[in-house]
């Protein structure tokens, strides 16, 4: 300290800098203060001024340490490092740790100088330049110094040699083919009596067998008996004070000899034999009144059970564990809890024997050891104890802290999900848990809940009554909410009229008026979502045709959402205001019951096996849930999840769930002969839903419901619209529209704002098509391609009129996929007169992003009035010529 | 293997961080203020282990001072805790008495420490004379 080149003694610089950055009182100043040393300290590396260099960049790493950049002191280090004093190589190789890492370029520049110091003739510098190396050497350092480091783990001075041995662990992680090199000079480090080197050499033997088989094996062939008499050695050894922890020879060399052994002993009987009662001495001998000892103690016991069996000694270690757990010091506790875990796959049964304890751990008030507890009492749960379990982890759920909630039910779903014996049982408990804890409950968990309360035909009753009854206990979780509106809405009748009592239940009195009294607590609470509040709508919608005698007060609930903020709700109330007013004669097949969605479907779909297109195969249906009005059964395995997906859509945008929503907007999956004569063809099961849930579709010739959105039109089903296969949810299809149907919606889902340009005029070298014919319109597309784009299609719409009447207010719009992008240009005109040579055309501007893969396809839609009537006509087109 | 020592005081002020795994800069501060948050409230009688993202944070706190060493998931608490004990005796008798100040003016030497004490992320001196001896042979040096 007394020289005078110190930097930290001569010129007290840097603990002015430290003084003067403490004395700031605010942050503001503190930046001050590090931006003045900052600039000065650049002016000085700017003037390349030799005798400040150190202290310039100590100074640096305290400005680091505080979170200022200091990039620009990096090629200091490196001049540092350079320099042939100790003191000045000290700094820089620490700077060089400390601003720099593995992945800075500028690192490279400084293998030349590493591979210099590790050949210096001052044994202190080799240590400086191992240390470095050892901490932040890249893979390309670590191949080219190999050679240095490997020569150094037989350096005289053992300091050296063990900055040498955990220099080589760096190494061979970083490039574990230099493996080889290292096995017979770590091997030779087994037999250094020197704590230091020893303990280094174990360490870089257990890195080698993790990179390495070959080491593996050689350790296994050539070491075994020396390890366990080294660890016999330490763990006879006399008192030592250089060694010493709290009464016990060197712990730390203990622990990993223990690791290594474990290594070893792993998968080989042989070698897990050979140290069976060093093992045994060092379980039985540990000293548990010191964390020391307990550290060796967990040690031995991971070993143990890690090994190949040896009964006794696995007998030996779980009581172990059982002693930890019932230590008072919560380290040893939580410690047990993790090596439990591991005890599991070994003896279930002398786990089991603890459950009680491992019970109350997770009752604990430290969030770590509840973790480990929840976690393995999880592992422990089976047919057989999962009712006491899962009663005494709801019980608790009730106390619990809240940011221990969300654990606590994930894992209490997932138990009940699992074991649960019967469905009554189930619901039970998941109602316990949505009552406690709804607000924790995953979406999908509740899914799943109505699933099985859909299967469960027998339940229908129970369930509907359980939950309000348990609603009316507590309404403030939102999960709760959800599944009790959305069994209200469907087995309404039920609750009023009690059907379906099991002898267990109590009977409840609840009125019509009660159970809409629900919903509308539901959709009128302020902290109801965008979710809940539509899933309500839906609900009050079936409730309407449920209880007819309600259907006024309903009316009134819903309309109050008609201006809604949120889209989705508005667009719904207008569109069930109309339903409830006008279609009464349509409304109770509109809100049939849901059909029951197939529970192995179901969990496929959860588990993401199974595509989105679902193969309906639920075969011949149960129970009346699954009828539809005419009575034709319906395979259906969609439905329900996409009733709750299109509920679910928390963003009322409608651009963000395109294909639900074209569906609803196109209203394609509807089928016409359906809204027309009130008998439903069997369709595929997706489609069911559309037909339940789209309601803007099926509407008779009167009114739309729909048409304060999009435009006056007024919708009737053209009885010959082409509509199988429309149903393609892989793709997400856009909109675009034709400037007269332009409204708020259509801008909202794309920005291609029709632009009027003339049609090209090119030879057509497609064969024109008949788009679209139905007993009144028919539609050709004539093709051509802009010369130079290939993946560009100009069509020409021709459209005729077929009828003996003239249309007004012609409309035309399409929709295409994602992977194509569609300009409509303003059609011709928007009368469209009788006769075949009076047409309307219409320019549409296709671009087919995967053009050569896919074929263009399209839905259409066409409305228009003929004598004052509306009428909507709509259909795809998928028999576009191929390459375009 | 040690990913990384952080020595924070009770308002979060990093005192000394050694990382053995590379990370940004702006990662490094998050993780800084991470930890602090996890360790700074716990009750002295709850574990001294927390888990922190895929890694365990093993604390001690002495006085001010919180001591947290990030391990494996699988490495041993109990030994790092003994371990966090061993550097700051040494550290104590290094500074004879140490206080937070001792670490702010001497940081660099508290690295230096350090790099006798833990490398590439595993202890490489078990000896406590061994490592005083020695940083009296660096100090002379110096």
């Amino acid at each position: 300290m007394d020289t005078i080149m110190n930097p930290f003694s001569s010129g007290t610089r840097l603990r002015d800098m430290i003084r003067a950055i403490r004395a700031c009182k605010t942050a503001a100043e503190e930046r001050a203060v590090v931006r003045k040393e900052c600039a000065a300290i650049r002016a000085s590396i700017n003037e390349n001024d030799h005798d400040y260099r150190h202290r310039n960049l100590a100074k640096l790493m305290f400005i680091q340490m505080l979170g200022y950049p200091t990039h620009f002191g990096q090629m200091e280090c490196l001049k540092l490092i350079a320099s042939s004093g100790f003191p000045e190589k000290r700094i820089g190789y620490l700077g060089l740790m400390l601003l720099l890492d593995e992945r800075q370029e500028v690192l490279m520049l400084v293998t030349n100088s590493l591979k210099q110091d590790l050949n210096h003739t001052n044994q202190y510098i080799v240590g400086l330049a191992l240390c470095a190396l050892g901490n932040i050497c890249s893979a390309e350092m670590a191949r080219d110094l190999a050679p240095e480091v490997e020569r150094l783990l037989q350096f005289r001075d053992p300091n050296i040699r063990k900055k040498a041995a955990l220099c080589s662990i760096r190494i061979i992680k970083k490039v574990p083919d230099l493996a080889e090199n290292f096995i017979n000079a770590a091997a030779a480090l087994l037999k250094e009596k020197h704590h230091g080197v020893l303990i280094s050499g174990v360490q870089l033997c257990i890195d080698l067998c993790r990179v390495s088989s070959e080491a593996l094996e050689f350790f296994r062939k050539k070491c075994m008996d020396a390890l366990v008499k080294t660890l016999k050695d330490v763990v006879n050894s006399p008192y030592t004070p250089e060694y010493d922890i709290a009464g016990i020879a060197d712990p730390f060399l203990h622990i990993r000899l223990l690791k290594l052994l474990r290594v070893l002993g792993q998968g080989d009987a042989d070698a897990s034999d050979a140290m069976n009662d060093i093992l045994a001495q060092v379980a039985t001998k540990a000293d548990t009144n010191r964390n020391a000892g307990n550290a060796i103690l967990y040690e031995c016991v991971e070993t143990i059970m890690s090994i190949e069996d040896n009964g006794g000694l696995r007998v030996l270690a779980i009581n172990i564990l059982g002693r930890f757990l019932s230590n008072r010091d919560n380290n040893i506790r939580y410690v047990a809890l993790n090596m439990l875990m591991k005890a599991i796959s070994v003896d279930t049964q002398a786990v089991q024997r603890h459950r009680a304890t491992i019970l109350e751990c997770v009752k604990d008030s430290d969030a770590s050891i509840r973790k480990r507890a929840l976690e393995l009492i999880y592992l422990l749960v089976n047919e057989s104890n999962v009712k006491p379990l899962t009663k005494e982890l709801i019980d608790y759920l009730e106390v619990s802290d809240q940011e221990f909630k969300g654990d606590l039910t994930a894992k209490i779903c997932s138990i009940v999900e699992k074991f649960s014996p019967d469905k009554i049982w189930y619901i039970d408990q998941m109602l316990k848990v949505l009552s406690e804890a709804g607000n924790f409950v995953k979406v999908e968990v509740c899914h799943a809940l109505i699933v099985v309360i859909t299967n469960a035909t027998d339940l229908h009753g129970y369930a509907v009554r359980a939950l309000y009854k348990a609603f009316q206990a507590s309404d403030e979780q939102e999960s709760l909410t959800r599944v009790a509106v959305w069994c209200v809405g469907e087995y309404g009748d039920m609750l009023v009229n009690n059907v379906g009592m099991l002898d267990l239940e109590d009977p409840v009195t609840v009125t019509e008026s009660d159970a809409v009294d629900l919903v509308e607590t539901a959709i009128k609470r302020h902290t109801s979502d965008a979710t809940t509040k539509a899933m309500a709508l839906v609900a009050l919608l079936k409730l309407s045709s449920r209880f007819p005698s309600c259907s006024e007060r309903i009316k009134e609930i819903v309309v109050q959402h008609k201006g809604s903020f949120l889209l989705e709700l508005q667009q719904r109330s207008l569109e069930f205001n109309s339903i409830i007013e006008k279609h009464t004669n349509i409304r109770s097949a509109l809100v049939e019951r849901m059909p029951v969605l197939d529970e192995a479907t179901f969990s496929g779909r959860r588990a993401g096996s199974v595509p989105t297109a679902v193969s309906t195969s639920t075969g011949p249906s149960t129970g009346a849930s699954l009828k539809v009005p005419s009575g034709v059964s319906k395979p259906a395995a969609a439905p329900l999840v996409d009733l709750l997906d299109l509920s679910s859509d928390d963003n009322p945008v409608p651009s963000s769930s395109g294909s639900d929503f074209l569906q609803d907007l196109l209203g394609v999956d509807l089928s016409p002969a359906a809204t027309q004569s009130g008998t439903q063809p069997s369709k595929s099961g997706t489609d069911v839903l559309l037909d339940l849930l789209s309601i803007g579709s099926p509407v008779q010739q009167s009114s739309s419901p729909v048409a304060g959105i999009f435009s006056s039109n007024q919708a009737t089903k053209a009885p010959s619209s082409p509509l199988d296969g429309l149903t393609s949810p892989a793709t997400q299809p856009v909109l675009a529209a034709s400037p007269p149907a332009a409204s708020p919606i259509i801008d909202l889902l794309d920005g291609l704002a029709p632009a009027p340009s003339i049609p090209e005029k090119n030879g057509p070298a497609y064969p024109s098509i008949v788009a679209f014919e139905s007993s009144s319109l028919r539609i050709m597309f004539d093709f051509s391609k802009p010369p130079g784009n290939p993946q560009s299609t100009v069509i020409q719409a021709t459209f005729t009129n077929l009828s003996s009447n003239n249309y007004t207010d012609f409309i035309f719009q399409a929709a295409v996929p994602k992977f194509l992008q569609l300009r409509l240009d303003p059609a011709s005109g928007n009368t469209l007169p009788t006769g075949a040579n009076s047409n309307v055309t219409q320019t549409l501007r296709v671009t087919n992003s995967q053009h050569g893969k896919k074929s263009l396809v399209m839905r259409i839609r066409i409305s228009y009035k003929v004598s004052g009537k509306d009428v909507l006509e709509e259909g795809q087109i998928s028999h576009f010529p191929r390459d375009l | 293997m040690i990913r990384f020592i952080l020595l924070q005081n009770r308002q979060g002020k990093t005192r000394l961080a050694k990382y053995y795994v590379p990370l940004e800069d702006s990662e490094k501060h998050k993780v800084e203020y991470e930890v602090h948050r996890l360790v700074v409230n716990r009750d002295p009688k709850f574990t001294n282990f927390v888990e922190f993202r895929t890694h365990k944070v093993i604390y001690r706190r002495y006085a001010g001072l919180f001591f947290s060493l990030c391990v494996d998931i699988t490495d041993n608490e109990l030994a790092y805790l003994e371990c966090i004990h061993l550097f700051v005796e040494i550290l104590d008798h290094f500074f004879s008495n140490v206080c937070e100040l001792d670490l702010v003016f001497n940081f660099h030497k508290v690295y230096l420490i350090l790099d006798e004490f833990i490398l590439a992320g595993e202890i490489q001196e078990t000896s406590k004379r061994a490592i005083i001896e020695r940083l009296g042979e660096l100090e002379k040096l110096d």
